[in-house]
């Protein structure tokens, strides 16, 4: 990418810069620190769970982690469960035992704490999927071939319960195409396959981040739950200068809202997978991963130091 | 006449209805093919334990915990667009029979309660009854096999061998019987049986097993189930007593019996 050619532009003052992709290795790896360490994560995830079904890896005499994302044991002793499942079974008017109601607690809390959408970008198997699909898109450079409002999900959470309430099944769970790629990844291939395939499809072709930013239910439950994140974005209004490279590589562009996030010091919304995309991509440094209490502190101090130098 | 604001009004409630009927639509795709999903259940057969059609599969969240717990890898999750409800448990006996482990292990590893708590014992479990096809049975067709007999882990109770002299009277048969009493659904009996497809098979009881209705009266009838057809000695042994047990239905017949 070589943004030589273009015009100077000047925000309040200070030259606007574009982002440049380091030349050396090292740089490279460091640009891509925290693509590389959710890619990581990710399959780590997939391994733990598979190693402990096929090879039956255990930690002082227990199985390290048994069951799926669904839900699952740690260590034979922490319970797991993925709490919009667990929610869609009680609206499906059953009575679950406490051992997968404790772990849909312990999930939530957990996600609460570092933001909803961590799940999306650091656990989800559809994620790498997805990506893929967008990384295309931004190859051949691909339109839109339809409109879908970015509300739609949350439509989608609501149905997803209703339908719940009323065929009294857990109506998501059953045809996940999460639950079934990840599932039968761990427990033998089938034709699970064949949503995420619908998936990747409908990214690359119809809609851009068409499933996980725009229908996803489940995407649209853990951006609720993260609304209460205390892992977020900080961003530093002192050494911004609206050079947009961040909305440009944002999966969730509408959450960069620049001038809300002047105001609160951080990307507020919940749709913000904590991706940290943004953050090696932005020239002034003006994003970072912070926890949310300390971010007033460390932008105070920014702007102190940044009014001395002037 | 609309003034401004009814024009907006009608507008904002003509997209209130075509969402609600989008919603409504797609809802009722979805539901069809969960319920679709769901009516495949009486072709798996379920881990011990399993609760009833409906709350088991409302209840199982498809973790798998129950197929890692299983020491003899009999359990299976359902993959997509198998003829079975996608993602849940279950075992084919033929490839991989129950072995029925005392400690019932996938029971315990069960997070949502879908395999219940309240059976105590494995040889409670009722995973589905094995039933036996007489015409292709080799004992039933005369020769000497048994290994199903043999081979049931409820040894001498869910199955029974009968001697019986052949039609032709040159030999002694030993014809196996289930007892759904004690048949546990296991499938031990399917994975033995020599034939080129399994004689004896499981499957969900309601499948195959009928019901008499109280109103009926066997005679020489041992309680429980397993009926042993021996005429009576006297023409009065076994008939039913003129005490009616149930309220009107009894007194239809009394008048007409020898
Ligand atoms: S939006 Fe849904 S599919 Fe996409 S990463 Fe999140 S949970 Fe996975
Ligand atoms: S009782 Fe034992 S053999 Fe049978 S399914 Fe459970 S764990 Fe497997
Ligand atoms: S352990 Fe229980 S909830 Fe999990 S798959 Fe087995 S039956 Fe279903
Ligand atoms: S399924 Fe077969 S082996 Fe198992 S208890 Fe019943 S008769 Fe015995
Ligand atoms: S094992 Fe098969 S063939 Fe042998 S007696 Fe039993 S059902 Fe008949």
């Amino acid at each position: 990418m070589n943004h030589g050619q273009e015009a100077q532009r000047t925000w309040n003052g200070r030259t606007v810069r574009l982002y440049h992709l380091p030349n050396t290795l090292s740089g490279k790896l460091w640009a891509w620190r925290y693509l590389i360490l959710r890619r990581v994560t990710q399959f780590s995830v997939l391994l733990l769970f598979f190693a402990t079904a096929h090879w039956a890896w255990v930690v002082a005499g227990q199985p390290l982690i048994s069951g799926n994302l669904s839900a699952s044991s740690l260590l034979g002793v922490i319970p797991l469960a993925d709490p919009f499942a667990v929610l869609q079974i009680l609206f499906s008017r059953h009575l679950l035992a406490t051992e997968v109601l404790i772990g849909a607690a312990i999930v939530l809390v957990s996600y609460a704490l570092v933001g909803g959408r961590v799940f999306c970008s650091w656990v989800c198997p559809v994620n790498p999927v997805t990506d893929l699909a967008g990384w295309l898109r931004n190859r051949f450079d691909l339109a839109n071939a339809l409109h879908l409002n970015r509300n739609l999900r949350y439509y989608m959470v609501a149905l997803v319960l209703v339908l719940s309430l009323v065929a009294g099944l857990a109506a998501f769970e059953w045809v996940s195409p999460i639950a079934m790629l990840h599932r039968e990844i761990i427990f033998g291939i089938g034709m699970g396959l064949i949503g995420v395939a619908g998936i990747f499809l409908f990214d690359l072709m119809v809609v851009r981040h068409g499933w996980c930013g725009h229908l996803c239910p489940l995407g649209a439950f853990y951006a609720l739950v993260g609304k209460a994140a205390q892992v977020r974005i900080r961003f530093d209004e002192t050494t911004c200068t609206r050079c947009g490279e961040c909305i440009r590589v944002c999966p969730e562009p509408q959450v960069l809202n620049l001038n809300q996030a002047a105001r609160l010091g951080r990307v507020a919304s919940g749709e913000c997978t904590n991706c940290g995309r943004c953050v090696p991509i932005c020239p002034e440094d003006s994003l970072s991963f912070d926890l949310r209490p300390l971010i007033n502190r460390h932008n105070q101090r920014s702007a102190e130091t940044s009014a001395r130098r002037i | 006449m609309a003034t401004g604001a009814g024009k907006g009004r009608r507008a904002f409630l003509i997209r209130l209805a075509q969402g609600a009927s989008l919603a409504a639509a797609a809802g009722l795709v979805w539901t069809y093919v969960l319920r679709n999903q769901a009516r495949a259940t009486p072709f798996a057969l379920r881990p011990p334990g399993a609760r009833d059609e409906d709350e088991f599969n409302a209840l199982c969240i498809k973790c798998g915990q129950c197929v890692n717990a299983c020491p003899y890898d009999t359990l299976r999750l359902a993959t997509a667009w198998e003829p079975r409800p996608i993602g849940s448990p279950y075992f084919l006996p033929r490839e991989n029979p129950c072995l029925m482990c005392p400690d019932i292990p996938c029971r315990e590893a069960c997070p949502t309660g879908a395999l219940g708590r309240e059976m105590e014992r494995i040889e409670d479990a009722r995973m589905g009854l094995a039933v036996i096809d007489t015409e292709n049975c080799l004992s039933w067709q005369g020769l000497r096999c048994e290994v199903c007999y043999l081979a049931c882990p409820v040894r001498g109770k869910a199955i029974s061998t009968e001697r019986r002299l052949a039609p032709d009277g040159g030999y002694v048969q030993m014809v196996p019987w289930v007892h759904s009493e004690h048949c546990t659904g296991c499938g031990v009996c399917e994975n033995r049986c020599p034939t080129e497809e399994a004689s004896i098979r499981v499957v969900e009881a309601r499948l195959v097993q009928g019901r008499m209705g109280a109103h009926y009266r066997l005679r020489g009838a041992e309680p429980g189930g397993v009926m042993v057809f021996d005429p009576p000695a006297s023409p009065d042994a076994g008939r039913p007593s003129t005490e009616p047990t149930v309220p009107g239905l009894d007194a239809l017949n009394l008048g007409d019996l020898p």
